[in-house]
């Protein structure tokens, strides 16, 4: 976000085409790409799924570990996301620890999954205080062409509804080979989507390729589901130096009521 | 209807403030900073010289904020050392305090700011950004305005301002919703927006309109701390 990665030039051209409402690419600035969606990536997973979003691909794989409860919720099991920025997905990545982008990506698509009670933590318990199953999803970019965070939302959603419980045998270990039927505990209603608007100059757009991505000042990401029959906001969080003003976040939240109902329309080919 | 709070407080009653200014002598600037039980301090050094020389950027300095709980600010002993949480509430604070400020005027330099969580109740990161925004100021930082933080939190359907732990854990209805936000004083320029658990979007407006309205006595706390300090120095 500090756009030194796409010239001062590049930056300038895009904020004056921006304020005319253009975009390289011919699309409206709140204009999202199509996706496609696809099932079991890796039949090793317990669910998997990879989205399409333009050149962006991303891989979000889950598996399932038996392991003792958090102390504070012994009736509760739990939720892992994680992700590695492979430097095959982008120049921008690098081997070696974790950067900022690697570490913010999955906080904020585990607050959106986790904060939409799609999950009922309950029904993963295998003996109370004792054994539950931890959902471990892994987001992989496989190419990163911009706003991985609106695509890993969306094919962890897709690989959490793919998911299956392998078996567990009688000395009660798990035996990865052998899946059931048995579907993760999730609440069929609730669709969690994650929108992350960009703000360059005064304008503000919605699913910036890389190169805009880069040119931008400010990332305000939201998670959203329906709850209950109403839209809600589960998760939020801004990234880089502009500000944003009050007007401008009021803006955003006339359009995302919209956007929501265009991506659950959608889904519904891939859910 | 009012609704009830566990503490006592109006529904749109910040806790008790305290706020202090140079706290930390060894620093070029500090302060502290407690909502209620929630204690924050902060500590700047700098502008200075960014070490390792190939991260300096001749066209301008740059911001470096460590947020951390000492270990034992909360209820289960904090491992000490960066977790993936303080990273990511460094990070925040860095884009919350940078707008006020004009780093263009510090080439290859770096201003290192450093918060540490005495006692967590809840607010911790905005009791940090408050903290430090004065501890920037008392360093001498020329400053475009300072930056006030306060969390508007919802219980069920209630919106109320700067939650604390017992209302940050609430589970009936609706449940909790902390969104904590970050402004420049004296302007509609908001620059921390982060928010976990379940709101309308139509509520959003009424959120900014009570973090605009929390951030005046924030505001009014910081700058009597900063008088104070001037004031103290005069004698």
């Amino acid at each position: 976000m500090t756009g030194m990665e796409t010239s001062n030039l590049t930056k300038e051209k895009l904020r004056k085409m921006f304020a005319e409402g253009k975009r390289f690419d011919g699309r409206e600035l709140l204009e999202s790409r199509d996706f496609e969606i696809e099932y079991d990536v890796s039949n090793k997973a317990e669910g998997s799924a990879r989205i399409k979003m333009g050149k962006t691909d991303v891989i979000v794989g889950v598996k399932m570990q038996v392991g003792e409860p958090y102390p504070d919720s012994p009736d509760e099991g739990n939720l892992m996301v994680s992700s590695d920025l492979l430097p095959m997905a982008s120049p921008r990545y690098e081997s070696g620890p974790p950067k900022f982008d690697a570490i913010e990506l999955p906080r904020l698509v585990d607050r959106a999954i986790r904060a939409s009670d799609i999950i009922d933590f309950k029904k993963l318990v295998i003996e109370e205080g004792k054994k539950v199953w931890t959902i471990v999803a892994d987001i992989y970019p496989i190419n990163d062409d911009g706003n991985i965070i609106e695509a890993s939302s969306l094919a962890a959603l897709a690989a959490l509804k793919n998911a299956v419980f392998p078996e567990i045998d009688k000395e009660g270990k798990v035996d990865y080979d052998k899946k059931t039927k048995n579907k993760l505990p999730l609440a069929k209603e609730i669709i969690p989507i994650s929108f992350s608007f960009y703000k360059l100059g005064d304008s503000i757009i919605l699913d910036p390729t890389r190169e805009e991505e880069e040119a931008c000042d400010a990332r305000i990401t939201f998670g959203i589901s329906n709850w209950n029959k109403q839209i809600m906001l589960n998760s939020c969080q801004k990234k880089g130096k502009a500000i944003l003003t009050s007007e401008e976040i009021e803006k955003i939240m006339e359009i995302i009521p919209k956007k929501f109902e265009e991506f659950n329309k959608k889904l519904k080919k891939f859910l | 209807m009012a609704i009830k709070r566990p503490d006592g407080r109006k529904q749109h009653e910040l806790r008790e403030i305290k706020a202090k200014i140079d706290v930390v002598p060894n620093a070029d600037g500090s302060a502290m900073f407690a909502f209620g039980k929630t204690v924050a301090i902060a500590a700047v050094y700098g502008p200075r010289q960014l070490h390792p020389q190939h991260m300096q950027d001749p066209s301008t300095g740059i911001l470096r904020v460590n947020y951390d709980l000492l270990s034992f600010s909360v209820g289960d002993r904090k491992k000490p050392g960066p977790s993936r949480r303080s990273s990511e509430i460094s990070k925040v604070t860095e884009w919350a305090l940078e707008p006020a400020l004009d780093l263009k005027a510090f080439p290859n330099s770096v201003i290192d700011v450093q918060i540490y969580i005495l006692q967590a109740d809840a607010g911790t990161r905005t009791a940090g950004i408050n903290a430090a925004s004065m501890a920037l100021a008392h360093a001498g930082i020329p400053m475009k305005d300072l930056i006030c933080s306060v969390a508007i939190g919802k219980n069920d359907k209630e919106l109320i301002v700067d939650l604390n732990k017992e209302e940050e854990d609430f589970k009936e209805g609706e449940g909790a919703t902390d969104f904590a936000l970050a402004k420049l004083a004296n302007s509609d320029a908001f620059t921390l927006m982060q928010m976990d658990g379940k709101i309308q979007p139509e509520l959003v407006k009424e959120v900014l309109k009570l973090a605009a309205e929390a951030s005046k006595h924030i505001y009014e706390a910081q700058k009597k701390a900063l008088k104070e300090v001037v004031e103290e120095n005069e004698k």
